[in-house]
């Protein structure tokens, strides 16, 4: 047998940790998917945050001389049909997937939540109409909804998040409802009643953060496919309007007609909608992991 | 008269002096309204428990014990259960007349209570202290920072070693005795006038039982707490309380002290938990096989639902007659102190004796 060498297996376990930067290096080694997903999101955050120092060229001027110009040179990433610089619109365009992407998942979790946590503990017919409402959602596709939603609304910034936060009330509400019916069957919601909580009390207080585990893991893959329903909108015309350089939008104006001739304008907006994604997904399996108390010894 | 009775406990004499009657539980009635039909979980049970006494409820599973406790607290969940008759009188308030409010602010504050299993009883994503800080916060309106300092306080009460470091975990992180005794802080936390241990002991080991009843008697004696202690092992009351209820099918069918319950039983059933208590002495000889065998009570508690006027118990009884099975006896006093529904329970008290 294999002699354990006991202060490597305790450092695995991250027994001398100290301090903030020592948790830091503890997350990466433990983590290291998680760590790629987090420095990508940091990224796109720092990205959006300090869009006009990194980028050199406006997003929005445009100049028929260098229409279309390739990539390298003065405009790294090239220019596209209308002369404006690539990279500068895929760097702007981070403000408008960030806002899209962080403002549809806290909306749409924020009202989900309730739904859920509401329909769970406290049921009745509450429970009753609310769920036949979710199952009538559920029933049409998230992005035939966000369509729907976005067409009729027309298009704008909050609208394209609204249109995108309201189908994702429905399944953020089941999961949340699930949980909670588990829940308030527990001794410890009994144990509660007991000390004199309320209700209501119990709800927020005792049952809300044993649901957070799976909601987290939910909301961080919802971040990602928002950008992917904001870009589908787009390109189906309906996102964000002109002239608000976004992703989606550069992809869709651009795949028909210049896929071939210049395919720069196609790659690298597609490159920043996967990367991000990518980063959320794996940044959100982390998380579950951590945040999970029971997992932390 | 319960009251008289539990004053007797006291051995006091009641004209003289009286002890201060904390509790004061008088015709309960508990009904579950169900499909198959009407659950008389709790049929007029009586008691009272005088301020740092110990009152312990006996009774196998099913009995109506579990559903006692939580009738005292008004948690018995509506539908389908209901409290339908008598009085819980908490220091002369009768607690069935309060309205959901006010009842809130007596649960975990002057009557709490301790599950029986400390594994799921506590959130589990919620540090112990925060857990306990709760109650404090509610009740006494404390700052979260005084609540959890109280917290600590309370830790080391219950003899949790590094209190200020187990604030800070999380119930997983202790073990089963950790969490009863985290959860007996949590109930003791506003030092309540009524402590409801339901089967506080059941979940844990043997040798951590032992010690959860003493720091349990141990609290008792310093904050004057009375306690009522839900149970079917009679070895934990003979340890730990001073008064007996024997709960059987929903009725109360023998109360008296510790001591003369043990000495002379006077309904058949309390006989007959007694007879199923293991003792190495007659299980096992010097040589040779078991000589005696541990003895159970023939079939099971029946289902509560539309009992005969009978004695319930008859049917599991070897002293029944005809009588028993046409007639439910009265809930009598047999001998000073020593109440007991049964129409032999001279007969079985002689036997007792003999």
């Amino acid at each position: 047998m294999a002699v354990v060498d006991h202060s490597a297996e305790l450092a695995r376990a991250g027994a001398n940790v100290r301090g903030w930067t020592g948790s830091l290096l503890f997350f990466v080694r433990r983590y290291p998917l998680g760590a790629i997903g987090a420095v990508i999101m940091a990224a796109f955050v720092l990205t959006a945050l300090f869009a006009d120092q990194i980028s050199t060229f406006d997003p929005f001027t445009t100049n028929a001389r260098i229409s279309l110009a390739r990539p390298g040179g003065e405009h790294i990433l090239g220019a596209d049909f209308m002369g404006r610089d690539v990279f500068a619109r895929i760097v702007y365009g981070a403000r408008i997937s960030l806002a899209v992407s962080v403002g549809a998942t806290v909306l749409g979790c924020l009202i989900g939540v309730t739904i859920g946590l509401m329909s769970g503990f406290f049921g009745g017919w509450f429970d009753l109409i609310v769920q036949r409402l979710m199952d009538i959602m559920q029933s049409l596709p998230l992005l035939v909804m966000a369509l729907v939603m976005a067409a009729s609304l027309g298009p704008s910034l909050t609208n394209t998040i609204i249109a995108i936060a309201i189908p994702l009330v429905p399944n953020v509400a089941r999961i949340i409802r699930s949980n909670t019916l588990s829940l308030r069957e527990m001794p410890f919601v009994e144990a509660a009643r007991a000390i004199g909580m309320s209700e209501t009390r119990i709800a927020v207080v005792h049952v809300l953060p044993n649901t957070l585990a799976p909601l987290i893991v939910l909301a961080t893959a919802q971040l990602g496919s928002a950008i992917l329903v904001e870009s589908s909108l787009a390109f189906l015309g309906l996102g964000v309007p002109e002239p608000h350089p976004s992703w989606g939008r550069m992809l869709s104006e651009s795949a028909a007609e210049y896929v071939r001739t210049a395919p720069w304008l196609v790659i690298f907006p597609g490159i920043a909608i996967s990367a991000v994604v990518f980063g959320t997904n794996l940044f959100g399996d982390a998380i579950r992991d951590i945040l999970d108390p029971r997992q932390r010894m | 008269m319960s009251a008289q009775a539990a004053l007797g406990a006291e051995g006091r004499t009641p004209a003289t002096q009286p002890a201060e009657v904390v509790l004061e539980v008088d015709d309960l009635q508990t009904y579950f309204f169900t499909r198959g039909g009407l659950v008389k979980a709790v049929d007029g049970v009586s008691f009272a428990v005088p301020r740092g006494a110990t009152l312990a409820i006996v009774g196998e599973s099913g009995c109506g014990k579990s559903v006692t406790a939580l009738s005292l607290m008004r948690l018995v969940a509506d539908p389908p259960g209901r409290i339908v008759g008598g009085s819980i009188r908490l220091d002369g308030v009768d607690l069935l007349q309060l309205d959901d409010q006010a009842m809130r602010e007596i649960r975990g504050n002057r009557i709490s209570m301790v599950f029986q299993e400390p594994m799921t009883s506590l959130n589990p994503v919620m540090t112990i202290g925060r857990q306990i800080s709760e109650a404090l916060m509610l009740h006494q309106k404390m700052s979260q920072k005084a609540a959890l300092a109280r917290a600590v306080e309370m830790l080391q009460l219950v003899g949790i070693p590094e209190p200020k470091q187990r604030v800070k975990e999380y119930p997983h992180q202790l073990s089963g005795g950790m969490r009863q005794r985290a959860m007996i802080a949590m109930a003791l936390a506003c030092n309540p006038k009524v402590l409801i241990c339901d089967e506080p002991t059941s979940a844990l080991d043997v040798t951590i039982q032992a010690q959860i009843l003493d720091l349990i008697a141990k609290l008792q004696r310093e904050l004057g707490t009375a306690v009522i202690l839900i149970t079917h092992d009679l070895g934990v009351v003979a340890e730990t309380a001073e008064r007996v209820i024997v709960m059987y099918a929903g009725r109360k069918v023998e109360e008296a002290t510790v001591g003369d319950l043990f000495a002379r039983p006077r309904h058949p059933y309390t006989r007959g938990l007694m007879n199923s208590i293991p003792r190495l002495a007659l299980m096992r000889q010097e040589r040779g096989p078991a000589v005696e065998r541990l003895q159970e009570i023939p079939g099971i508690v029946p289902a509560l639902v539309n009992l005969p006027e009978a004695c319930i118990f008859a049917p599991r009884c070897a002293f029944a007659d005809d009588k028993c099975r046409g007639q439910y006896p009265p809930y009598e006093q047999k001998s000073p102190g020593h109440w007991a529904a049964c129409w032999h329970s001279d007969r079985i008290a002689e036997k007792a004796d003999g």
